[in-house]
């Protein structure tokens, strides 16, 4: 796995004295697409936080390819009222930028016309635009977005998630995403994550499911959106901690468990 | 002109202009009680001087340096909010100036003159202290513009493009200690962060770019240094709150003036 971009190896975490994270193996290679998905408190945001190297991991290890460029788009982006910055400006706070570059890069986006606007006058879906823009102006081997769609509507969303396809395949770049949605995760999707504190379970998504509501709501879109079925082969208790079911069935993908051969399986709780 | 109102025209005229994007900073990145604890402190800066028969405005930059590193070095370690221990620290270092002040009975000193200001008596040295540590922030100020708006916009963003966040943070309140080090003689202790927010909540209104906030707030300052010495030198009234009254005069006067779209 020489070729991957990023790689992650039995990575802990712990906020005090709490596990946040248990032994999460993960790796992004180029051209990829892995999105992570799982309940508030699962650890996306930590998980995310450590493959961009801003928490250093408790435990496991986090490698990165020399001199690797990420583009990073946070989850929310709050600027003082005070503080008078167009979105050419905050733009061009990236190094050798002028406004062509960041027209073509908001053009990627769809979000030429916001160019001259406070920033903090865009709507949400704009600003997540603007983010994604900003994140392409550096020319990312891997791009990680950090819910990418938040306080965008589901029809917007739709957009975004064919957007990051078609960066992906202009750009050829490597994508790390987090969703806080379990249903909606792009087709485009090579890899799912499900965490839950520790890799529950990881895989392709599975094709687009049958749901009436779902199709009618995207029509002729819904064959790039996909539902995400996997089936839960443990239980989890209040703490987050697995519970396994005394006769319980491994999903595709399943790392953990009586008889997995993949390393990545979680280690006995020490606490 | 006066000799003496000649050195503090200049000497108010250097803050004023350093103030500017100094003071932008401050309000974007709310700093404003972080630059009142570095202010108070300066007056133990000033008893640590005389104690040591250094120069006090250097004991001044010394000990308002040392006390942003130890700030920021306590925000890290302890889980106080920042807040509490700003205060903490502000009237402590006040009042442990004030303390160690007057164990010092044989040292004559003007203690109006370093809370409020001493504007007309700045001397050709203090003069020299002034220019150049303005001269130094401006210089300095050039290249970590677009870092410290970087930071300012979002931190973690910055660190990820690969920006040493940490660095630039310290670099700035190393900046605004050497600031209050230097404005300590004009306005005084007790109003050295208003000079600085002042001007730049002003300017704040009418500004559409960082770089014009700064400019304007640099302007308004400008403009209050010598309004407030004007009413100084034909009223009789103190120097350094004179300024700051005209300043906070200019506070209100940008509500008037219609905002631009």
């Amino acid at each position: 796995m020489s070729d991957a971009l990023i790689r992650l190896d039995g990575v802990g975490v712990r906020f005090a004295g709490q596990d946040v994270l248990q032994d999460v193996r993960l790796a992004v290679k180029p051209g990829e697409i892995v999105t992570l998905i799982g309940p508030n408190g699962a650890g996306k945001t930590t998980l995310v936080r450590a493959v961009l190297g801003l928490l250093q991991p408790d435990s496991g290890s986090v490698w990165r390819k020399p001199r690797l460029r990420i583009g990073y788009m946070p989850q929310k982006l709050q600027v003082d009222p005070t503080l008078p910055l167009s979105v050419l400006r905050f733009l061009r706070l990236v190094p050798k930028v002028d406004r062509a570059r960041a027209l073509a890069a908001l053009g990627e986006v769809g979000a030429q016309a916001v160019i001259d606007s406070p920033l903090q006058r865009i709507s949400g879906g704009e600003l997540q635009r603007v983010l994604l823009a900003r994140a392409l102006l550096r020319a990312p081997e891997l791009l990680v977005l950090d819910e990418p769609v938040q306080g965008v509507d589901v029809a917007g969303q739709a957009e975004l998630y064919r957007l990051i396809g078609r960066l992906r395949e202009r750009h050829g770049c490597g994508v790390l995403m987090v969703s806080h949605d379990l249903h909606l995760v792009m087709s485009a999707t090579d890899q799912v994550v499900c965490l839950n504190r520790h890799v529950c379970c990881s895989g392709h998504p599975e094709q687009v499911s049958g749901d009436p509501a779902f199709l009618e709501l995207f029509g002729g879109d819904a064959r790039s959106l996909a539902v995400y079925h996997h089936h839960h082969d443990h239980a989890h208790d209040l703490h987050g901690g697995v519970v396994l079911r005394p006769a319980h069935v491994h999903g595709p993908g399943c790392t953990h468990g009586p008889g997995a051969l993949a390393p990545g399986a979680p280690r006995d709780r020490t606490d | 002109m006066a000799d003496f109102l000649f050195n503090a025209l200049l000497a108010g005229l250097a803050l004023a202009l350093v103030a500017g994007p100094l003071g932008s900073f401050v309000v974007w990145r709310r700093m404003a009680y972080f630059g009142d604890t570095l202010s108070h402190a300066a007056l133990l800066g000033v008893a640590l001087g005389l104690m040591l028969d250094v120069s006090p405005t250097l004991a001044v930059t010394v000990g308002c340096l040392l006390l942003a590193v130890l700030l920021v070095t306590l925000q890290q370690r302890q889980p106080l909010a920042s807040d509490t221990l700003l205060g903490i620290l502000a009237h402590s270092t006040l009042s442990l100036g004030l303390v160690a002040l007057s164990f010092m009975p044989d040292v004559r000193i003007d203690l109006m003159g370093y809370l409020f200001g001493d504007l007309l008596a700045v001397s050709r040295t203090d003069l020299a202290w002034i220019l150049g540590g303005s001269a130094l922030v401006l210089a300095l100020l050039v290249p970590l513009w677009r870092p410290l708006l970087a930071i300012t916009v979002h931190e973690e963003l910055a660190r990820v493009e690969g920006l040493p966040v940490a660095a630039i943070r310290l670099a700035l309140m190393m900046l605004v200690a050497v600031v209050i080090a230097v404005a300590m003689k004009i306005v005084g202790v007790l109003l050295i962060t208003s000079l600085l927010i002042i001007p730049a909540a002003a300017a704040q209104r009418h500004a559409r770019t960082p770089e014009q906030m700064a400019g304007g707030a640099s302007l308004l300052g400008l403009l209050a240094v010598c309004a407030g010495l004007a009413l100084s030198w034909y009223k009789d009234t103190p120097a350094g709150p004179s300024i700051v009254v005209a300043a906070a005069a200019l506070f209100l006067l940008s509500f008037a003036l219609p905002r631009r779209a």
